[in-house]
């Protein structure tokens, strides 16, 4: 049984729509990334899937029930959320904040000194949250949403203003959380990090999603280019008239570098030509990152609108036929 | 349950924290001992004088001061939680929104109820001690229907605070409304009253007249800690003399004039956008 699920769900705001249609099933231990930029409906999503807003059309079920009737109450102490935007209660030291939190989930009190522990933050414990930075509200956020070892967990922006380190961590604790068994999703406009922790990214845009799969599956659709860079002592001539007939986009970085851009079909037939040269040192291959996915399928958006006007123009045309 | 007393319990400890409990107690407690003794200075006495005329003074100083405070202590219920992102969180909690509004409302009274009882009982005890020819049973009778009385007006401009809170979307907003309400309801409702009167040279339906009194909480809580003393009160009240309200029926009225801001709060808080 998956943990979310939303079936057709549209969602207006006096009358606009902030989500069109959407469908999306989150399975167990499963982390989603939810991708898409300012205004695409991702903060809308969570708040259906926290049943914080009622769907206009369509369905969304958690843990089987709809998050926004009464009894999904009892269902809310596996569930973590993570704020964007969180100040907490700015007079409280972050252990009151936390010990607050932790008793309205019936979690005791030694769960919050072992969370303050986790999180880093047992020395600021006894400090005003009003004297925290944002990483440190943002692990108090962290902490507050592993409270009951969730099993599912929804985290709006995590890493925004966490340091290199804590971010590592942070994404270590998500795999470690997606070993047991919980459910992840992670909206997030920072992209690069991401990628090895997530099982499929859903990119929205419009109201809508643009593309949903694990990132081969992305790569796949969107045909994205690889780029292969070339190092050691060889003639740069001579390779690039041997690869023309498989791909002409090679560029010469300096006299030891060369980069050639393919598709993920070409990639083993220039390597085999490019290993026939004694003089190759050193070859890189990288794959399209979810950074340049991001942009094609949310760029790929204004061409589906173009098509859809070309559609209409077409169907205007038959409409003046049929006058005719 | 468990999480209605959760939330009561941090306001509480609020109150503490950020000395309302504290302050609203000292100033209950010197005004009303102030009033005891020289309540009467106007007459030439200092010293307590009875108690009928102690209870009336505090009245009339209490339906000032205690909307006020209710109103000044509530009114970023809501709104203050939304501006900080905590009530976005909260309501991901397993608690519903009746619970989070039922558990601010038990918070609150329980500052204003121990504010009150401490601030004003002091003034009763201290009568006690040093006035000279005191009925003991009449005074605690009285003092405990008036702290009663107080403490449940204030939580009726709590509620109000919450619907207020409910309402608007920033913090200012509420601060300013949650004024207007305390004026609408302290100052011009009996000025309004007294306008009447005198528009009407005093042949207003003499009849209706007192029921028009229970349109207005302050005015219930003045009658409630009215009745009983024989002609004693001034102003518009002396107007309601002429009808007995019972006790029960002026709990009651102030009761339901808890319900409806609570009500109206609860509306306002489940059709508020999140």
């Amino acid at each position: 049984m998956s943990v979310v699920h939303l079936e057709n769900v549209k969602k207006d705001f006096d009358g606009v729509a902030a989500i069109k249609s959407l469908s999306l099933n989150i399975d167990e231990g499963e982390v989603l990334g939810l991708f898409g930029h300012n205004g695409a409906g991702k903060t809308t999503t969570m708040k259906l899937i926290l049943g914080l807003l009622e769907p206009t059309e369509g369905k969304v079920s958690v843990f089987g029930h709809a998050p926004t009737s009464s009894h999904f109450s009892d269902y809310r102490y596996r569930l973590g959320f993570l704020p964007e935007n969180v100040s907490f209660y700015q007079q409280l030291t972050g252990k009151e904040v936390l010990t607050y939190f932790a008793k309205l989930k019936k979690v005791n009190k030694s769960r919050v000194y072992q969370l303050l522990d986790e999180v880093g933050l047992s020395h600021a414990a006894n400090r005003k949250v009003k004297t925290y930075s944002k990483g440190m509200k943002q692990r108090l956020g962290l902490a507050q949403a592993l409270l009951t070892e969730p099993k599912l967990l929804l985290l709006d922006e995590p890493t925004v203003g966490l340091d290199p380190i804590a971010t590592q961590d942070f994404y270590q604790m998500v795999d470690q959380l997606k070993k047991s068994g919980c459910s992840v999703i992670l909206c997030s406009h920072v992209l690069p990090g991401v990628e090895k922790h997530i099982d499929r990214a859903a990119i929205l845009g419009n109201g809508q999603l643009q593309a949903l799969g694990t990132l081969s599956d992305l790569r796949k659709q969107a045909k994205l280019p690889l780029k292969i860079q070339i190092q050691g002592e060889l003639n740069q001539d001579i390779l690039c008239s041997e690869l023309e007939n498989i791909t002409m986009d090679i560029s010469s970085l300096d006299d030891k570098t060369l980069e050639i851009n393919a598709l993920e079909s070409q990639k083993v037939h220039i390597l085999r030509e490019i290993m026939k040269h004694p003089g190759v040192s050193d070859v890189d291959i990288q794959p399209p990152s979810l950074e340049q996915l991001y942009r094609y399928f949310v760029e790929n958006d204004v061409n589906t609108g173009n098509i859809d006007r070309s559609h209409f123009m077409n169907s205007q045309a038959k409409q003046k036929e049929g006058v005719q | 349950m468990h999480a209605i007393w959760c939330i009561a319990q941090k306001e509480l400890k609020d109150g503490l924290r950020n000395r309302w409990i504290v302050a609203i107690t000292l100033v209950f407690a010197l005004l009303s001992i102030g009033i005891s003794w020289f309540g009467a200075a106007a007459s030439g006495m200092v010293g307590f004088t009875s108690i009928p005329n102690t209870i009336i003074s505090l009245a009339s100083l209490a339906v000032f001061l205690i909307p006020l405070i209710a109103l000044l202590l509530a009114y970023d219920a809501i709104v203050g939680e939304d501006e900080d992102g905590t009530l976005l969180l909260l309501l991901t909690y397993p608690l519903t929104k009746a619970q989070l509004l039922l558990g601010k409302l038990l918070g609150h009274g329980l500052i204003l109820g121990i504010s009150t009882a401490l601030g004003f009982g002091s003034a009763a005890v201290i009568i006690a001690l040093f006035a000279s020819d005191v009925d003991l049973y009449a005074l605690s009778v009285a003092f405990t229907r008036f702290i009663l009385s107080a403490t449940l007006l204030g939580v009726v401009f709590v509620a109000a605070a919450y619907f207020i809170s409910s309402l608007v979307s920033e913090k200012s907003k509420a601060a300013g409304m949650a004024l207007i309400t305390w004026f609408l309801f302290v100052l011009v409702f009996d000025l309004g009253l007294l306008g009447l009167l005198v528009a009407t040279d005093g042949q207003f339906n003499p009849e209706l007249f007192p029921y028009l009194l229970l349109l207005n909480p302050t005015d219930v809580f003045r009658l409630i800690n009215l009745v009983g003393f024989e002609g004693s009160g001034g102003g518009l009240l002396v107007m309601a003399s002429e009808v007995e309200f019972g006790y029960m029926t002026l709990f009651g009225v102030l009761i339901g004039w808890l319900l409806l801001p609570l009500s109206a709060a609860y509306w306002a808080f489940s059709r508020r956008k999140i």
